[in-house]
């Protein structure tokens, strides 16, 4: 059995491998970031000085040790065009990212699980294939193609909601569902094929012949073991939906870090682009981490096979 | 199996007609801005006048090409690093998994976003974007199985008689590895077409005047109440693309997956 502290090593281990490949993307950079700050036709000396005031005459490793150490202290570095640090830049937009994802995950949940236990209960009848088409659906449609249809739909042709910003109530309505569909539609899938295993098993026929009802077979034995792959995988969909936020935000203008990232990809602002990549995936990692963690302690089967 | 294969074919037959000269993807015509689908334009034009079914079938084209190459990049890079984890073990086995693991960490479509992001945009960057997140699917897929068929005995025998470790790892291993490859492909053929049409859709894939379906969503949504028809084409094409890949991964999972299809 592996204990808490080799796990926490292992979550280290790779937060800094992740960490180090957001780095190297800085490296891959075509041209010179001073350009930006700039514009290209500088004088030769004022880019040598702006150079060193970014620290890009230092050689790579220096520069990797710097970044970490930066890390370490929570300093993404400095927008080039906004002269601003990222970190703060990124936590102004980090609650509006964070308030869309929550309301997809939830979203997730409130669909996902009724909808798979009904599939599962009803299996090769009506409500089963409905289930499987909608997360068939689900998984197939682009987000930033549902964006607009649902605009078109709700808030052009319907009225209902507003089409893009964060300002109006009802206006988180949109983009949490179109950010929160695919993902609602694995998890269907996952439960109703999380339940269907379970149902052969041993001890739902000793529960069901010793005279439980349908009701406390289910609520009692079936639904709490099925649910907990389940977990595993919302873990992984939880970080997904940070990355997912990226595009719903420029579909529906929503001022979170999704969008400042591409604003910044844009205007080729890169260490806000590296922070967000940075803050987004070391979110993904933990978010990970911390389902295994909890799926562990409540199954104990997991826990000792790993 | 039908109709997804059906789509697919549809898929290539427009691909290859998008190449074809007499199509005018990129031909501005002011006067016949936003006309809607009529006889003269089958799928009408868009705001630059252009026939928007010219530009579907042009795009077409670019999906089919970044797609298959994204995927058959990935998937050798992907077999090549798996049977050498599983196949020599040990260190470089250690070393290989942290690598995958890494790569795993990184939400996918992130790493391809930030990744056109560095690289910059365009066709050829847009498959080196995706093959950077391909790969590891692949990787991980081949190196677990690699890791139990290395015990077998007729493994074992090829190991005996002396034969190279390219050899047993290309006439013995990777023939019996492939099957789940191909299912991990058409997912991923799915999964490619998306995100060039997301990466085009963020303006970091193909680059205008160039048609590609993300590219013709991502101005259509501009005049999405004059002319509603510019993000519904590419958008059902897309869509029926992704869902028809979708389906034939299924489908090629539950043929190939005995012990399932033996429940009943």
């Amino acid at each position: 059995m592996r204990s808490l502290l080799e796990q926490l090593l292992d979550t280290l281990i790779v937060l800094f491998g992740v960490s180090t490949l957001v780095f190297l993307l800085l490296v891959l950079i075509p041209g010179d970031p001073v350009d930006v700050v700039l514009g290209e036709s500088a004088q030769a000396a004022d880019r040598e000085a702006m150079r060193s005031a970014l620290g890009l005459d230092r050689p790579l490793w220096e520069r990797w040790g710097g970044f970490y150490l930066d890390l370490l202290r929570g300093d993404l570095g400095d927008s080039l065009l906004r002269r601003q640090p990222v970190g703060g830049l990124i936590l102004q937009r980090l609650p509006a990212t964070l308030q869309l994802a929550g309301a997809a995950f939830l979203l997730v949940l409130l669909v996902a699980v009724p909808l798979g236990v009904l599939a599962a209960r009803r299996r090769g009848r009506w409500p089963d294939r409905l289930a499987q088409a909608f997360a068939l659906v689900g998984v197939s449609i682009p987000n930033f193609w549902l964006g607009p249809l649902l605009v078109l739909l709700f808030s052009v042709a319907l009225g209902w909601t507003p089409v893009s910003g964060n300002q109006e109530p009802g206006s988180l309505i949109l983009p949490a569902l179109t950010l929160g569909l695919s993902m609602a539609a694995i998890t269907t899938r996952m439960v109703r094929s999380s339940l269907l295993e379970i149902e052969s098993q041993d001890f739902l026929r000793t529960a069901r012949c010793k005279g439980l009802s349908e009701a406390a077979v289910m609520w009692r034995h079936s639904l709490p073991n099925a649910l907990l792959p389940v977990i595993t995988v919302l873990g992984l969909q939880l970080g997904g939906l940070l990355a997912g936020a990226v595009i719903t935000e420029v579909v529906f203008a929503w001022p979170g870090m999704g969008s400042l990232m591409v604003d910044a990809i844009h205007q080729r602002d890169y260490p806000v682009v590296q922070g967000v990549v940075l803050v987004i995936a070391l979110g993904y990692v933990l978010a990970n981490r911390a389902a295994d963690l909890l799926a562990s302690r409540l199954d104990p089967r997991i826990a000792g096979k790993a | 199996m039908r109709l997804p294969g059906l789509i697919l074919g549809a898929w290539l037959v427009m691909a290859l007609a998008g190449v074809m000269p007499w199509l005018e993807p990129n031909r501005v015509s002011l006067p016949e801005i936003f006309v809607p689908p009529s006889a003269a334009h089958w799928l009408g034009t868009d705001e630059l006048g252009r026939p928007v079914l010219d530009r579907l079938l042009s795009g077409a084209g670019v999906s089919l090409l970044v797609a298959l190459t994204t995927v058959v990049i990935s998937a050798v890079i992907g077999i090549t690093v798996g049977l050498t984890a599983g196949y020599f073990g040990g260190l470089t086995d250690r070393v290989i998994s942290r690598l995958i693991e890494v790569f795993l960490a990184f939400p996918g479509m992130l790493l391809a976003i930030a990744m056109a992001a560095m690289i910059g945009p365009g066709i050829d960057n847009v498959i080196i974007a995706l093959a950077t997140m391909g790969w590891v699917g692949y990787a991980r897929l081949v190196r677990v199985q690699v890791l139990s068929l290395r015990q077998r005995e007729h493994v074992l025998a090829a190991v005996a008689l002396g034969r190279t470790d390219f050899a047993i790892m290309q006439r013995h291993l990777l023939p019996l590895v492939m099957a789940p490859v191909w299912v991990e492909a058409s997912f991923g053929v799915a999964g490619a077409v998306v995100a060039e049409a997301g990466l085009s859709f963020l303006g970091l894939g193909i680059q205008p005047p160039d048609a590609s379906w993300g590219g013709m969503i991502r101005d259509g949504v501009r005049y999405l109440l004059v002319a509603p028809h510019l993000v519904l084409a590419p958008g059902v094409a897309l869509f029926l693309v992704v869902l028809a890949s979708n389906l034939f991964g299924d489908a090629l999972r539950d043929r190939l997956d005995v012990i399932s299809r033996s429940r009943p």
